[in-house]
């Protein structure tokens, strides 16, 4: 299912004269009016700008030195002398690193144990099992109807999980969607080898983890990445389940500290010495460049894990 | 268990015959457990085969689901139980065995209840924006990164298009405060030049525009991949028909694109108008505060402010209820109107 690019679509060997300008395009194509690549291109440029701009100032403006900050009032897109200082001093209170800490945790296990029941289940339903329809049915269920707010809530407070971190880690640890594409990547895999391995005497364990998750290693990764962003990025469950400070996750820090505007250096237990507005960003930054970097693996993967699971659905 | 009649996968078909006597002889040797024969017969069986064998054949498997099957239990169906509070007065220090049971009242109540029918509105609205000037949008996308012809920029572009969409919610209203709010990029700039800073984000009457933006900021570009993928497998040979016949540009879009998008376009909005009344909730409760709940209010976060932070869990849970059950209605609704037009919907497609 890879996007094809259009030189695909260009037989070869049979290039007319007129096509010189450009190779790729295809035969039947016409050149487009300069009035329609004008707004095509300005669409497109628009787009991005919008999206790179917003990340860029706040990038640079965690980096920029007070004197820039004061002259430019408050925002620089390009940090003329880079410091470290708004770093320096979000890290130098607990507030951050504990934050960041339970960020850390939380999406760690939270992933392990989600590839975990995922992989598990998916394997499981992935041929004609006893219990197998009735299973998946009742996953499917899950995309139609949601049980609510509160009940989920009430079921979290009965299990003891109020200001537990497991109450951010356990209600995440499947999903409907990534199950589906996990098993339609199972359900592809040649039979004949999970057939001659069981001949050969494997168990349904055996063949899962010498045989299955060895040939999935691509869609195990991405779709260990989308649980993995969603952990770090999930900040409505800490909102509902957790008081304690100590345990806000990132998401949940910069909710109240950024988004709500109360003085981020009271909020962060730091004496504030950079101006206030670079620390913010540098709080930004720092549950931003977690997802910039892994986003380049993501890229690489996802556009697969995504059609598999819309295509097989 | 209707699971018996399933049908073996096509690839064990080949050596059904052979094995036929072996698979009537499973149940007999059955009774030692790492018997070779019983494992040859479990790879051609026909589904002729006792429930305790058939037990006893997919013990691994069924183990293998556990996990899964417990978590649902747990944060799904359990839960779903729990929505009785709705028909109760629930009071935490009873529980729910003891609490009293109103019947109907909490539902009688709520829609008496003046803030949850203007919560109730506020959703349809705001639903009613998204999907006329947010569901076009990724198509738009696609149509125009699909034209483009150097692979290059294409590339580019995607890569631009589709990152926001992994940033979370609180990370986006952030950026768009830095970028639109009062004290953001936009008004500062404004003031320099000496003009009024413009209220982007706490302004109420705006609110809808502000909330499409953003979610076109955050998703559109991500949205763009499956009409991508769409539109490549769309048969070229159409469009070099269809211009050869002297179709030019937006007759062939008309012609051959759009018809070729059309399953999928109806599929996507059986979706999103299954999600219709969860209009976004993380993006309204984040910016509740900012623009006040006249504008901002919406089935979720009257939920949330009803039951958990006013104490009110039963009025909560029958307004959490009554979402939840329209919002499968509509995408069964949905669903069937799809039938109706020839279109294959969500679920008519097989599990297995």
């Amino acid at each position: 299912m890879a996007i094809t690019l259009s030189p695909g679509r260009l037989p070869l060997g049979r290039k007319p004269k007129e096509l010189t300008y450009n190779p790729q395009r295809p035969v039947w194509k016409e050149r487009p009016s300069p009035l329609y690549q004008t707004i095509k291109a300005l669409i497109l440029v628009l787009f991005s700008v919008s999206i790179i701009l917003p990340i860029l100032l706040v990038v640079s403006t965690s980096l920029a030195d007070k004197e820039q900050l004061a002259r430019a009032g408050g925002f620089v897109l390009w940090p003329e002398r880079p410091t470290l200082e708004a770093y320096q001093t979000i890290f130098s209170g607990p507030m951050v690193l504990t934050s960041l800490g339970v960020s850390a945790f939380v999406t760690i296990v939270g992933t392990v144990l989600a590839l975990f029941v995922t992989i598990t289940m998916a394997y499981a339903t992935s041929r004609p099992v006893l219990f197998g329809r009735p299973v998946i049915l009742a996953v499917l269920f899950t995309l139609l109807f949601a049980p609510g707010l509160i009940p989920s809530f009430l079921m979290i407070k009965e299990l003891g999980l109020l200001d537990s971190l497991w109450s951010l880690i356990l209600p995440g640890i499947f999903g409907a969607f990534n199950f589906v594409v996990m098993r339609s990547f199972f359900m592809n895999i040649p039979q004949e080898l999970i057939e001659s391995a069981r001949i050969d005497g494997a168990s349904d364990w055996t063949i899962l983890c010498r045989i299955v998750m060895p040939l999935s290693k691509a869609v195990i990764a991405v779709v260990g990445l989308f649980y993995a962003v969603g952990f770090w990025n999930s900040f409505f469950n800490a909102l509902l389940y957790i008081n304690d400070h100590s345990k806000w996750p990132i998401q949940l820090l910069l909710r109240n500290f950024v988004v709500q505007g109360s003085g981020a250096a009271d909020g962060l237990g730091i004496s504030s010495v950079p101006p206030g507005q670079a620390i913010q960003m540098a709080v930004v930054v720092v549950a931003l460049v977690p997802i910039l970097m892994v986003y380049p693996f993501l890229q690489k993967h996802f556009t697969k894990g995504v059609l598999t699971g819309a295509v097989k659905g | 268990m209707n699971s018996t009649t399933q049908s073996a996968p096509p690839g064990q078909r080949t050596s059904g015959g052979a094995a036929t006597s072996v698979a009537d002889d499973a149940p007999q040797d059955g009774r030692r457990p790492a018997d070779r024969m019983k494992r040859r017969a479990r790879v051609s069986t026909p589904a002729r085969q006792s429930f305790r064998s058939r037990l006893r054949r997919d013990k691994q498997m069924l183990l293998m689901m556990v996990p899964g099957v417990a978590f649902l239990l747990l944060f799904f169906y359990i839960p779903i139980l729990g929505n009785v509070i709705a028909f109760q007065d629930y009071q935490p220090f009873l529980g729910i065995g003891d609490s009293l049971f109103v019947g109907w009242q909490n539902f009688v109540d709520l829609f008496a209840n003046p803030d949850f029918l203007h919560a109730f509105w506020n959703t349809l609205y705001l639903a009613a924006w998204q999907l006329i000037f947010l569901f076009p949008v990724p198509l738009v996308l696609a149509l125009i990164v699909d034209s483009l012809i150097s692979p290059r920029i294409r590339k580019v572009f995607q890569s631009i298009a589709y990152l926001p969409h992994f940033l979370s919610w609180v990370l986006v209203i952030a950026l768009f405060q830095q970028m639109l709010g009062g004290a953001g990029f936009i008004n500062n700039t404004l003031r320099d030049v000496g003009l009024d800073p413009i209220p982007f984000m706490t302004n109420p009457e705006t609110f809808p525009v502000l909330v499409v933006v953003q979610m076109i900021w955050k998703d559109a570009g991500w949205a763009m991949i499956i009409f991508l993928a769409a539109l490549a497998s769309i048969d070229a040979s159409l469009y070099e028909a269809a211009a050869a016949d002297g179709a030019g540009r937006w007759r062939r879009m008309w012609h051959v694109t759009l018809p070729g998008l059309r399953s999928i376009i109806v599929l996507l909005l059986i979706l999103r108008i299954g999600d219709i009344l969860s209009v976004g909730f993380e993006q309204y409760i984040l910016q509740r505060d900012a623009v006040g709940a006249g504008a901002a209010e919406v089935l979720d976060t009257f939920t949330y402010y009803t039951g958990v932070v006013g104490g009110g869990w039963s009025s909560g849970a029958a307004a959490g209820l009554a979402k939840g059950i329209v919002s499968a209605l509509l995408i069964y609704g949905a669903n069937k109107l799809a039938h109706r037009f020839g279109e294959e919907g969500i679920f008519a497609r097989k599990v297995g």
